[in-house]
């Protein structure tokens, strides 16, 4: 991954020099045609096309933004009713995640969507632990966010 | 309707809304009743509240003085960044040291492992 990024990068810094013009924009026009030759070649290279993970990464963040905006919303709403009817409880929810890395990252986007906050997590990684503001008639739909976030988060690194 | 009145519109909407996230999270820190479902409350609303403040004053001098503050875009990702691990720490310790949950909580207890 960080190698293709790098003879992408170089990729471009010829284009710069053959046009003999050092500019951001020709920068650029090398970077997009380094992309296309990357691609082309993708056969040769030991990993993925690296475009693919980049794109699944910004995927992750357009579904972070929806996700954050409909967290505050469903807050909001528990706050501002007359009566608090809220049941909270602490789930525990079976990852299939193993690195350090995407287990922190899942438990900032567990903590930042509707009505969970990652609390802990068992010593073999195998669980994590969520706070949820309102449990009964949201069992279901926090594991099916969890599914989507994780999902998300393995295109990602995979 | 020149350009600076569209900045100041701008700028002032998203102000108005960080704001009002950021009231609505402080009665959030009033009403609900134990550290957890506080944390809640504190963890999610200042988060998008400060954005929409921070993003406010960036649109505004990017409009009406063509500057681009870096700064604020690096307060708001630091901001991101650690938010959220604040809220996983502070229910995590206040789990660990047994402060009182509420009652009727539904609980699938995480083992004391780190308990001393």
């Amino acid at each position: 991954m960080a190698y293709q990024i790098l003879l992408n990068i170089v990729i471009a810094l010829i284009w710069a020099f053959l046009q003999n013009s050092y500019t951001g924009v020709d920068f650029l026009v090398g970077y997009v045609i380094g992309i296309l030759i990357l691609f082309v070649l993708r056969r040769f290279l030991k990993f993925d096309f690296y475009f693919r993970r980049v794109w699944a990464f910004i995927k992750l963040t357009l579904l972070f933004f929806k996700e954050l905006i409909k967290a505050n919303i469903d807050v909001i709403k528990i706050i501002l009713s007359p009566k608090l009817n809220i049941k909270p409880g602490i789930v525990a929810v079976p990852t299939k995640l193993e690195t350090d890395w995407e287990l922190t990252l899942l438990a900032a986007l567990v903590s930042l969507t509707p009505g969970t906050l990652s609390m802990d997590f068992s010593d073999d990684n195998k669980f994590i632990y969520i706070h949820a503001i309102h449990v009964p008639d949201k069992e279901e739909m926090i594991k099916q966010i969890q599914d989507t976030f994780e999902r998300a988060i393995l295109e990602v690194t995979k | 309707m020149n350009a600076s009145v569209i900045s100041e519109v701008i700028a002032g909407v998203f102000i108005l809304i960080g704001t009002l996230f950021i009231l609505f999270s402080s009665f959030g820190i009033i009403r609900l009743p134990d550290v957890y479902t506080r944390s809640h409350a504190a963890t999610k609303s200042t988060t998008l509240g400060v954005l929409c403040t921070l993003l406010g004053a960036f649109l505004y001098f990017w409009i009406t003085d063509g500057y681009i503050s870096i700064r604020l875009l690096l307060g708001i990702f630091f901001v991101f960044l650690t938010a959220p691990v604040a809220g996983h720490l502070i229910c995590r310790a206040a789990y660990v040291t047994n402060v009182e949950i509420v009652r009727d909580t539904a609980k699938q207890r995480p083992k004391a492992e780190r308990e001393h």
